[in-house]
C-alpha cells in the first residue's frame, strides 16, 4: 500500500496545545514538511520564541533552543557564525519580532545574516491574552485598546516587509497568509523560497505570515481566516516585497 | 617564560583565544573598547567571529547563541552595560550554557562616570538578573591575573555549564604591565548537549521554561546542587599575614593592590596589619576568612564602594567583630597613603 499522506519526521508525536483555528499548527507542520522534504532535520537548529510558540520545542523533532523575548535573530547569529554548514532558523511572532526584538531583527537583517526568519503575525499578544500588538490594526479592539487602537493614542502598526526591504542585507521577503488551502500552499512555497536562499547563502530571509488567532480576536475560527483575506491583507499587502537571485559574498 | 607586555583588555583577550575562545560579541563602552578592537583583529587571525553588536542585549544573546552551539564564547562590557546584559546571563544560567562575561566596572548608578570602580560587588555575586541562580565572580588584582582569571573561568563554564563573571576595573582594563602567556590551545571538553543538527542522536534542546507542575523546582533544585558543589570546591582567596597581627585589613581587585601597599609601609612603621584577599567574590571564601579573623581584634574593610562586600564579611565573622569600613564610592581611587591613614586610625 502506497502513503500518500503522512506526519513529517521533523513533527514529534506530541499533542500540539493551540488553541482551535490558531494558525501555528499549520506553520509548525508546513516547516517540518519542507526540512524533510529539503533533507535538512539532521542539520537545522530552529530558535523558539517567547510567545505562544515558545513550546515549538516539543512539536518539532530537530534541535531547538529557546531565546529571551525578542533576541531570537541574535542568538540565531550566533548559533549561524559558530556552525555556518547549519540550517538556522527563528519562529516568531509580532510582539517578539516587532516590538521588543525590533532591534535584533533590523540589525541581523542589515548585516545580511544567513537565518531564515518565520515571522507569524497574528496583530495581538496571544499569550498574555490579547493585548494590542505592533501590528494590530487601526480600529481593533484589544484588551488594551478596548475601543479599537486609534492612531492618535496608540500610534500605527509597524509594517515589517516594507522596512525590511529597504536593508541591503535582505535578499528575500514576502508576506503569505493561511488563511485558505491556496494561501497555505503559496504560504510553503514562500518557506522554500526563503530556506533556500540560506541554503545557498543569498543573505537573509524572511516570510511573513498573516495568521488566525481567533480566541483573542472574538471570532470563531472560520470568521477568523476570512477577517485575514477581508481586512488584515488591506492593511498587510501580500506578495514578495524583496528577491535578490545573486549572493551577498561572504 | 613567555612574557609580553599588554593592557588589561589585551591580556583577557589573548587568554580568551588562549583557552580556545573563538566568539565574541561586544558592543563599545569605556573603559573597556579596547576589547572590541582587539578582539575584531586577533579574532579572524585564528579562525574566530567577532561581531560588533547592535546593543549589550544582542551582544549577550549572540554569547548565547554561539555557547549553545557548543562554541566558547565572551562578551566583555562595563557596568551601564552589564546592567543589560542581566537577562541574557539569566537565561543562561536557566539553561545551563557556560559562557564567560568580562565586567570592567566603572563609576555609577546611572551614567555614572569611567574611572575604576567596585560598585558592581552586588550585582554580580547576588545575581543581577532575575531568578535564584548564582554565577563565579572572579576579581583579578593585575594584568596577569586578569590573564589567568580569563583562562580558568572558560574551564569553570564549561566544568559547571554556568556562566562565569570576571569583575575588573577601568583601571586593571588600562594599565600595561608584562603578562606570562600560557602555551597553545588545549584540548576542548565534548559537549554532547549542544545543539549542532541531530545526525546520529536524538534532538536536543537548549531552555529554562518548565510549565508542567513541579518540574521547574526539580530542575532549580538540580542547579542548587551544582551551586553548592562550586561553593565547595571554587572558593579562592590570598592572604599576606605577620606574626601578631592587630589588624586585619578585607580588600578585593585593584583596591587591594593599593591597600598591599600601604600595608607594607604600615609594617615598616612595625604596625602589625595582614591582608585578606578573596579572589573569587562568588563563592565568597567564608569559612577561611573567618579562620584569619580569629586571630586579630580589628577588622578593616576598604572598597571602591560605600561597603558591599562588607556584608559578606560581616557574615564571615558574625556579629561580635570590630567591622570598620573605608571605601570611596566611585570618581576617585584612593592612594596608598589615604588608606595608611586609615589603619593609624584603627
Amino acid at each position: 500500500m502506497k502513503a500518500l499522506y503522512a506526519k513529517p519526521k521533523s513533527l514529534t508525536d506530541n499533542i500540539m496545545i493551540y488553541c482551535p483555528g490558531c494558525g501555528h499548527g499549520i506553520i509548525h507542520r508546513l516547516i517540518a514538511e519542507l526540512i524533510d522534504e529539503l533533507k535538512l532535520r539532521e542539520k537545522t537548529i530552529g530558535v523558539a520564541p517567547v510567545g505562544c510558540a515558545v513550546l515549538a520545542y516539543d512539536y518539532w523533532n530537530f534541535d531547538v533552543t529557546e531565546a529571551a523575548h525578542g533576541r531570537a535573530p541574535a542568538v540565531a547569529t550566533g548559533l549561524k557564525r559558530v556552525l555556518p554548514d547549519r540550517f538556522v532558523f527563528t519562529y516568531q511572532g509580532d510582539g517578539d519580532l516587532a516590538a521588543i526584538g525590533t532591534a535584533e531583527i533590523i540589525h541581523a537583517a542589515a548585516r545580511g545574516e544567513k537565518i531564515s526568519v518565520i515571522f507569524v503575525n497574528n496583530g495581538v499578544y496571544g499569550m498574555t491574552k490579547g493585548q494590542m500588538a505592533p501590528t494590530t490594526i487601526p480600529g481593533f479592539k484589544t484588551t488594551t485598546s478596548v475601543e479599537g487602537r486609534n492612531p492618535q493614542v496608540h500610534g500605527y502598526p509597524i509594517r515589517i516587509c516594507e522596512l525590511l526591504a529597504t536593508l541591503d542585507g535582505v535578499s528575500f521577503l514576502e508576506r503569505v497568509a493561511v488563511d485558505s488551502i491556496p494561501g497555505i500552499i503559496k504560504t510553503k512555497s514562500a518557506l522554500r523560497k526563503a530556506f533556500n536562499c540560506q541554503l545557498e547563502e543569498r543573505g537573509f530571509s524572511l516570510v511573513e505570515v498573516l495568521a488566525s488567532c481567533p480566541t483573542n480576536w472574538k471570532m470563531t475560527p472560520e470568521q477568523a481566516m476570512k477577517w485575514i483575506g477581508q481586512e488584515m491583507v488591506k492593511y498587510f499587502p501580500l506578495g514578495v516585497y524583496k528577491e535578490n537571485s545573486a549572493s551577498l559574498g561572504k | 617564560m613567555n612574557s609580553v607586555l599588554l593592557s588589561g583588555c589585551e591580556a583577557a583577550a589573548e587568554a580568551a583565544i588562549a583557552a580556545g575562545c573563538r566568539f565574541y560579541a561586544g558592543y563599545p563602552i569605556t573603559p573597556q573598547n579596547r576589547f572590541p578592537e582587539y578582539m575584531s583583529v586577533r579574532l579572524p587571525q585564528v579562525g574566530g567571529v567577532f561581531i560588533q553588536a547592535e546593543s549589550e542585549l544582542a551582544a549577550i544573546n549572540m554569547v548565547f547563541g554561539a555557547a549553545a552551539a557548543g562554541a566558547r564564547a565572551l562578551t566583555s562590557s562595563s557596568s551601564p552595560g552589564i546592567s543589560l546584559k542581566q537577562e541574557g546571563i539569566s537565561y543562561l544560567a536557566g539553561c545551563e550554557l557556560p559562557a564567560v562575561i568580562i565586567n570592567m566596572n566603572r563609576g555609577g548608578p546611572g551614567l555614572g562616570d569611567v574611572t575604576p570602580s567596585q560598585s558592581d560587588y552586588f550585582q554580580s555575586t547576588r545575581g543581577g538578573g532575575h531568578g535564584d541562580y548564582r554565577t563565579i565572580v572572579l576579581a583579578p588584582w593585575s594584568v596577569q591575573e586578569l590573564y589567568d582569571f580569563t583562562y580558568l573561568a572558560f574551564d569553570l563554564a564549561d566544568r559547571y555549564r554556568n556562566p562565569v563573571l570576571i569583575l575588573s576595573d577601568g583601571m586593571v582594563a588600562q594599565i600595561m604591565e608584562p603578562v606570562r602567556l600560557k602555551n597553545g590551545v588545549k584540548k576542548l571538553p565534548v559537549k554532547k548537549w549542544a545543539l549542532t543538527g541531530c545526525r546520529g542522536r536524538k534532538p536536543n534542546s537548549i531552555k529554562s521554561l518548565f510549565l508542567t507542575p513541579g518540574v521547574l523546582e526539580t530542575h532549580n533544585w538540580k542547579l542548587a546542587r551544582k551551586y553548592e558543589l562550586m561553593e565547595k570546591r571554587e572558593g579562592r582567596w590570598e592572604t599576606y599575614v605577620c606574626e601578631k597581627m592587630e589588624l586585619v585589613i578585607v580588600s578585593f581587585g585593584i583596591c587591594a593592590r593599593i591597600v598591599k601597599e600601604a600595608m607594607e609601609q604600615a609594617r615598616k612603621e612595625d604596625i602589625r596589619v595582614g591582608l585578606f584577599r578573596p579572589l573569587t567574590l562568588w563563592p565568597f571564601p567564608y569559612k577561611q576568612l573567618r579562620s584569619y579573623l580569629d586571630k586579630v581584634e580589628k577588622v578593616l574593610v576598604v572598597e571602591l564602594n560605600l561597603g558591599q562586600m562588607l556584608d559578606d564579611v560581616r557574615i564571615a565573622a558574625g556579629d561580635k567583630r570590630r567591622i570598620f569600613f573605608y571605601g570611596r564610592p566611585g570618581g576617585g581611587v584612593p592612594t596608598p597613603e589615604e588608606i595608611l591613614r586609615e589603619i593609624k586610625k584603627k
